[in-house]
């Protein structure tokens, strides 16, 4: 049934007798009122939000210990973070992350959605199963995992793995295994949120679609090919992005299993902020710190831009 | 009615009076209590541990009534440290090691102690040279020693017994721990040697204890003209002996990213043979790990028999927050005179606090290096001798040696930053079996050197 907007049409007469604004007419509708309302907002957004923002742009010009007065130092934290030996090597490491995150861990979680939505009974078992790691602290899924990635024979894994006469592998304590190990966990950990966003999104596809499919002879994987993905792709597109710009700041799995070792090899762009920051205790270089903070959230910030314009047409046509 | 409304009147304007009376009288019979918050145990200590803590607290708010004293639980690590100190979040009284206090007292990160610690009355009893790690280049005093150690070789007896080495015959030289090393782990399975390998300064603290016993050193020269060293021969040298233990001789166990916590757990828990530490790490050993301490065996590290070789040695030192007020700075004194330098001077409380370690099972008599002299660290061990409860026959081969050797202080200029350079070497050479040494080292040699002449 079609829908008619009916929009309030205003004459040019009504105009004409409008009252002229003051302050007072202001109070009178209301004005003040809303200001009122709005103060606690404006005041939570602005300690929290604004003022650290702010801040960090401050900061990332200056040199300061947080105790003693801070100096201007201009662009300077910004030229040595370029020039940083430890930079190149926590960027390759971010995109590596983030690039096998995207191959392994992003389709992962939309598989399970679409069989969990095929299945008749006890969906809502599955989807707690799945949605049972992000529930997990985080900290404690970390402790977990060590245990499964103790490199000795005794590890969990390697425990495992020894009855088919494999390993025992290093995992997190050698250069190659270790950032894939991190990814694995990070997979485990998060992919539950993201299959319940895919399971809600599921309910919206039109069954029809299904059966006029399955009447043309399309099996389910044609189905899910030509139905669900273009169906899903709105989703599919905010996922993503969300999940790259996680990736982009991953740091507790780096930090808490490997401290970005072993030689630096999962080393990443938010640890290396945070050894600026915190890593020398005789207190750290924030100056260094809130610059590259700077230069990530600009990067990102355009990246999404980017990739928001490019995948425009694709996700509304 | 009226009467009532003045009664009522008279009764409020008394009860006023009277409150503001007393108001007085408590402002002028006493000073307003201080609240201090102080460095307590670190966290995961036995319940045995708070408690005694808490009897100390006790006793010291006794002696004290106008102190209140709230422990909090700490452990000194870099990256924490820098946090917290970031934060404002540290407590009033905190212990900071040796390589720090100077540097954060230059930096007004530490408050002013010298009014004070002057009038401590064994002042100068201290140890000049321990002394001056706490003390500015303006003459400030700014933290006060804790403890002092030297790097130490600490074995597992059980271990070494059940691989038929002798357990009173600890290492006395590098290849002899290779091969004792080598010995445990194709005997029981377990790592023969194990060391410190995580990314937070450890280390690289333990490859420059292992270059200087083998005579090298990290810098030459003081302060932002010093020149970094990190690729010395020596350096060389040790790192080849931990390729060869790693790769060759696979003595070395399945992990490599101890801390300095992790791989006390994992020596209690008797699955490291041999690691090397702080000779006075035997505390946390039992207050952390509760470790079986028959199993436990302490020895000098190995010294290379030339000139420049000799023991690291390094200590912790207890400092104040710089936002404390004088009356806290002055109970923050009282609580650093009472808790940690009283039992090292005066027998009453020597013997008092070493009686409440051992009725709470704590350990008594832990090897450490003298803060104030050797007679007077010898006279306080003899005040203590009924109740060390520590096993002081299995330390005997450190305690026997340790004086002999000669021990060097920490490098000087940016300690930490030199250790975090050096952590990604040590790594690599754990990790990758085709590690390249020198070049590694040249590495880290500009990172040390860049940071040296920066001051940072």
């Amino acid at each position: 049934m079609a829908v008619v907007e009916v929009t309030p049409v205003r004459s040019r007469s009504d105009e004409v007798r409008m009252p002229r604004r003051t302050p007072l007419t202001w109070v009178r509708n209301g004005g003040l009122a809303t200001f009122v309302f709005l103060l606690p907002l404006l005041f939570v957004f602005g300690a929290f939000s604004w003022y650290p923002i702010v801040r960090t742009v401050l900061m990332s010009v200056q040199h300061t210990n947080l105790v003693q007065r801070p100096t201007w130092v201009g662009l300077a934290n910004f030229s040595a973070v370029i020039h940083d030996p430890l930079l190149p090597i926590a960027l390759k490491n971010t995109l590596k992350f983030a690039a096998l995150a995207l191959v392994f861990g992003y389709p992962l979680p939309l598989i399970a959605a679409v069989l969990m939505s095929e299945v008749r009974k006890r969906r809502g078992l599955y989807a707690v199963l799945a949605y049972l790691p992000v529930v997990i602290p985080p900290v404690v899924a970390v402790l977990l995992w060590k245990t499964f990635y103790d490199a000795g024979s005794t590890g969990v894994f390697n425990t495992v793995l020894g009855w088919a006469h494999l390993g025992p592998y290093p995992w997190l304590q050698s250069q190659s295994t270790a950032l894939p190990s991190l990814v694995l966990e990070s997979t485990w950990a998060n992919a539950g949120g993201t299959v319940i966003i895919y399971l809600a999104a599921l309910t919206i596809v039109n069954p029809e679609l299904y059966e006029a499919a399955g009447v043309d002879g399309a099996g389910i994987l044609r189905k899910v090919w030509h139905v669900t993905l273009p169906q899903l792709r709105g989703v599919l597109l905010v996922t993503m992005i969300l999940q790259i710009i996680a990736t982009a700041q991953v740091f507790l799995e780096p930090y808490l299993f490997t401290s970005g070792g072993p030689a630096n090899s999962t080393l990443t762009v938010l640890l290396l902020i945070f050894n600026y920051a915190f890593g020398n205790s005789l207190g750290g270089d924030y100056g260094k710190a809130t610059a590259l903070s700077l230069m990530l959230a600009a990067f990102l910030a355009l990246f999404s831009w980017v990739y928001l314009r490019a995948t425009r047409s694709w996700s509304t046509g | 009615m009226k009467s009532t409304r003045r009664t009522t009147t008279v009764a409020v304007a008394l009860g006023c009076l009277l409150i503001a009376c007393a108001n007085a009288v408590g402002a002028t019979s006493g000073a307003k209590p201080v609240t201090i918050s102080v460095a307590s145990l670190i966290p995961g200590s036995t319940a045995a541990a708070v408690k005694q803590f808490n009897a100390q607290v006790a006793e010291f708010q006794r002696a004290n009534p106008g102190i209140k004293v709230k422990p909090v639980e700490y452990q000194w690590t870099g990256p924490t440290f820098a946090a917290k100190l970031a934060a404002g979040t540290l407590p009033s009284v905190f212990e900071v090691p040796f390589t720090d206090a100077r540097t954060l007292g230059e930096n007004g990160q530490l408050a002013d102690l010298t009014s004070y610690v002057k009038k401590l009355p064994y002042y100068s009893k201290y140890n000049p040279t321990v002394l001056t790690e706490g003390t500015t280049s303006k003459g400030k005093i700014v933290a006060l020693p804790k403890g002092a150690y030297a790097q130490a070789l600490h074995y597992n007896r059980t271990l070494f017994q059940q691989a038929g080495l002798d357990p009173n015959k600890p290492p006395t030289t590098w290849a002899q721990v290779m091969a004792d090393a080598k010995q445990i782990a194709d005997k029981t399975g377990k790592a023969g040697y194990a060391e410190m390998g995580k990314d937070d300064n450890t280390a690289g603290w333990i490859l420059t204890t292992l270059v200087y016993s083998l005579g090298g050193r990290m810098e030459a020269g003081a302060g932002a003209k010093a020149k970094a060293t990190l690729d010395n021969p020596q350096a060389v040298q040790a790192l080849n002996m931990l390729k060869q233990m790693r790769w060759t001789d696979n003595s070395m166990g399945a992990n490599f990213d101890y801390g300095w916590s992790d791989i006390n757990q994992a020596f209690a828990a008797g699955n490291v043979g041999m690691y090397v530490s702080g000779s006075d790490v035997y505390t946390n050993l039992v207050q952390a790990s509760s470790i079986d301490p028959s199993i436990y065996g302490l020895a000098p590290i190995p010294v290379a028999t030339n000139n420049n070789a000799g023991v690291l040695g390094g200590g912790t030192l207890v400092a104040v927050k710089p936002s404390v007020s004088d009356a806290e700075k002055a109970a923050a004194v009282k609580w650093i005179d009472f808790y940690y330098e009283q039992p090292l001077v005066a027998k009453s409380q020597a013997i008092r606090n070493a009686r409440t370690l051992a009725a709470n099972k704590q350990p008594v008599g832990v090897p450490a290096l003298p803060i104030f002299n050797a007679a007077q660290y010898a006279l306080a061990n003899t005040w203590i001798k009924p109740y060390i409860n520590v096993p002081i026959a299995q330390m005997k081969p450190f305690t026997s040696g340790i004086f002999g050797q000669k021990l060097i202080a920490e490098p000087a200029s940016s300690t930490q930053t030199v250790y975090h350079a050096l952590d990604p070497v040590v790594q690599a050479v754990l990790t990758d079996k085709n590690a390249d040494v020198s070049s590694l080292l040249a590495q880290a040699n500009s990172v040390a050197q860049s940071a040296i002449s920066s001051g940072t």
